[in-house]
């Protein structure tokens, strides 16, 4: 092969257990990771007389159906919640797996505690039965999400079987302009690209303006990887990703960690790697994006119009535009800034972080949101939730008018989180990553922005952006 | 689950014309609380099957006889994109449906659906549509043939359709084979890679654990 090797490249090659010839390979697995929706796993594999190979590289949560408010339990809002969350903690009693359970501190969106525990580490493979594990490449991780009976596939045999995907560089270039943030540079690329646009590529995020953000924030941007219907996206590591895990519960430590250091200095791509895909985006002239319809790729800038069907390229895609309009009961042509809205949401694997709550304080602080706007926010795990109370945001948050909860997946899924959802039909300003119908409550209109729009939405109880944006 | 060898099919197909189908449309969350691999067939497409009100909604195509009969759903472009959620699958098994042909699929459908050994097929997006055209021609009386064994669809009027299929799935799908024993036949490689990675990158792991043969056996953890 021509030229050197990518990220990916070196991750993959490292964990080849077998090479089955047509592109297909049995890789080993670094960190599996479950949450109560897995739970089925543990009884499927104990029916079958299997064993977890490696149950100290195994790690579960709960996130996806548990209440997020204040003094739940096992009970939820959804009937058959409780039995998920208690058959996930029996399964990771007996087979002594790490279990962070409801009011650990460790608990969290499993996509915000791995990174934040170090569970996840540059130069791992790292898999977990959800969509939205691609989130975890922001490290310089190849993380996946994987279906149930390829959770199982991995705890009984410490590996999995994948085909090697395409490579897809995206350059990210220019000034990034103020209040801009890293959830409308995703938004904006699958605006661009479409949500099919990544169909099967491992994305590697690159270019100047990459490399100048935080760790939470290119976390933010691999997580919506799979909007773009990528396999995982990913992020070289550098020295701000080696200061974030440093002295994080689950980092190696001492020897272990110059060791570590040597190895991930290693792995960015190389000079002369070649791409199956390049594609450039020129960041200084982008404005915050919020979302007008039912897929991600419906997205404009927040001083654009609403665009017209009849414009759309293929029969289908006006088809789909259509649609997404009568269900978002919008028109064409029609100013998506104004729009008045019945509610807001911080939350989700994609923005409920510090920095983002940090964000979304600082456009709250002194403010309320709007009469009649109904304004939730679930910080992403109980430790962001803690660090941000010893800041005060929770203050800043509930003076403004906000609920402040738990930590889970809560409303970013209706359904998913014991049941929590918005009331029917409602217009929802989200920090989520899914605007799909009905996602967020039946017939609610999900609107994804940044929380810093969302904040400002809130605030002026229609889709805004801050004054600094 | 008791897996059952596909070979071929002859069966009723139903053309679900829409973009983007997905995953929260295949199984809304409020229909996937099951601690369970079986039973999600009531779930399917519960949003558009069913009004608010819970009746029948009867415009849709599986409302509509004889496409509550079938065991082929046509699909459209990116069908299945969304979460990683395999219930989608176990809700289309469970229904009935063995197989969904389409242009392109959500990419972790498509892998999670070839390990539960249920047939996604790729086929052109206008072959797609001739194929649907003709079922909605015949009222669904003409019947589709997906051949895993010769990798062909054949449509009611008897055109024929070339697919591929990854080969391991393809074989153990032919086989009825479950993917955990189908890598099991490598367990020395996996522990010779293992015991090897274990000293080379020893800050991956967590302390000097070795795995052997018995590491695999129910009663050494
Ligand atoms: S926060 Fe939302 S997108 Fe993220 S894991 Fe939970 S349900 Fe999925």
């Amino acid at each position: 092969m021509m030229g050197g090797e990518t990220l990916l490249d070196k991750i993959w090659r490292d964990h080849v257990i077998r090479d089955f010839g047509d592109n297909t390979y049995l890789l080993h697995v670094d960190r599996a990771f479950l949450h109560e929706l897995a739970a089925v796993a543990f009884e499927s594999l104990k029916n079958a007389r299997r064993p977890i190979l490696s149950p100290e590289l195994t790690f579960a949560t709960v996130d996806h159906l548990l209440d997020t408010t204040p003094g739940r339990g096992d009970d939820t809002i959804i009937p058959n919640g409780k039995d998920f969350i208690q058959k996930l903690r029996a399964g990771a009693r007996e087979t002594g797996i790490s279990f962070f359970d409801i009011d650990t501190a460790e608990q969290g969106i499993v996509h915000v505690i791995a990174p934040e525990q170090a569970v996840a580490l540059p130069g791992t493979v790292f898999v977990c039965c959800d969509s939205h594990t691609s989130t975890i490449g922001g490290l310089g991780a190849l993380a996946w999400g994987i279906g149930t009976t390829d959770i199982e596939h991995v705890m009984a045999t410490g590996g999995i079987v994948q085909t090697k995907p395409q490579t897809m560089r995206v350059n990210f270039t220019g000034a990034l302009p103020r209040g801009l943030t890293a959830k409308d540079l995703i938004l904006h690329l699958i605006g661009e690209i479409s949500a099919d646009g990544g169909n099967g590529y491992a994305i590697e995020y690159a270019g100047p303006v990459i490399e100048q953000l935080g760790v939470e924030e290119r976390l933010s941007i691999c997580n919506m990887s799979i909007e773009l219907s990528a396999r995982l996206g990913l992020i070289a590591p550098d020295d701000v990703t080696y200061e974030y895990l440093a002295g994080r519960p689950y980092a190696p430590k001492g020897a272990q960690w110059d060791m570590a250091l040597s190895y991930w200095r290693s792995l960015p791509s190389d000079p002369s790697a070649q791409y199956d895909r390049v594609i450039d985006i020129d960041c200084s002239v982008l404005t915050p994006q919020v979302t007008w319809g039912t897929s991600p790729e419906h997205v404009i800038g927040f001083h654009d119009h609403v665009p017209d069907p009849s414009q759309a390229e293929t029969k289908r895609e006006q088809a789909s535009m259509s649609r997404a309009l009568d269900y978002m009961e919008l028109k064409p042509g029609m100013r998506i800034a104004g729009l008045p809205i019945n509610a807001a949401f911080i939350g989700s694997c994609t923005n409920s972080r510090l920095s983002d709550l940090r964000a979304a304080a600082k456009v709250l602080e002194g403010r309320k949101i709007a009469e009649g706007v109904m304004a939730i926010c679930s910080p992403g795990s109980a430790q962001t939730k803690r660090l941000a109370e010893a800041e005060g945001i929770d203050r800043i948050f509930k003076d403004a008018g906000f609920e402040w909860r738990e930590s889970g997946c809560s409303l970013c899924m209706s359904g998913g989180a014991g049941g929590e959802r918005f009331p029917d039909h409602a217009r929802v300003v989200s920090s989520t990553n899914r605007n799909f119908e009905h996602r967020q409550g039946r017939n609610v209109k999900s609107h994804l922005a940044s929380p810093e729009t969302v904040a400002a939405s809130a605030v002026a109880g229609r889709i805004a952006i801050a004054e600094h944006q | 689950m008791e897996r059952k060898p596909f070979r071929k099919l002859t069966e009723i197909a139903a053309p679900l014309r829409r973009l983007n189908v997905d995953t929260d449309a295949i199984i809304p969350g409020a229909q996937l609380l099951k601690v369970t691999k079986g039973g999600f067939g009531q779930g399917l497409f519960y949003n558009w099957r069913y009004k608010e009100n819970g009746e029948e909604e009867p415009d849709f195509i599986l409302n509509k006889a004889p496409y509550q009969h079938a065991k082929i759903l046509l699909a459209g472009h990116n069908f299945a994109c969304g979460s990683s959620r395999e219930v989608a699958v176990w809700a289309l098994r469970d229904y009935g449906f063995r197989c969904v042909i389409a242009p392109s699929f959500g990419n972790i459908f498509y892998s999670n659906a070839l390990k539960n050994g249920f047939l996604p097929v790729v086929i052109a997006e206008d072959d797609v549509e001739r194929i649907s055209d003709e079922v909605e021609a015949s009222q669904g009386a003409g019947k589709v043939t997906v051949d895993l064994e010769k990798c062909r669809v054949v449509s009611p009027g008897g055109c024929e359709y070339a697919f591929e299929v990854p080969e391991n799935y393809r074989q153990a799908m032919l086989d009825a084979l479950d993917p955990i024993a189908a890598t099991l036949r490598f367990k020395d490689d996996i522990i010779a890679f293992q015991n090897r990675d274990r000293d080379r990158r020893s800050w991956a792991y967590f302390g000097p654990r070795k795995i052997d043969d018995d590491s695999f056996n129910m009663g050494d953890v």
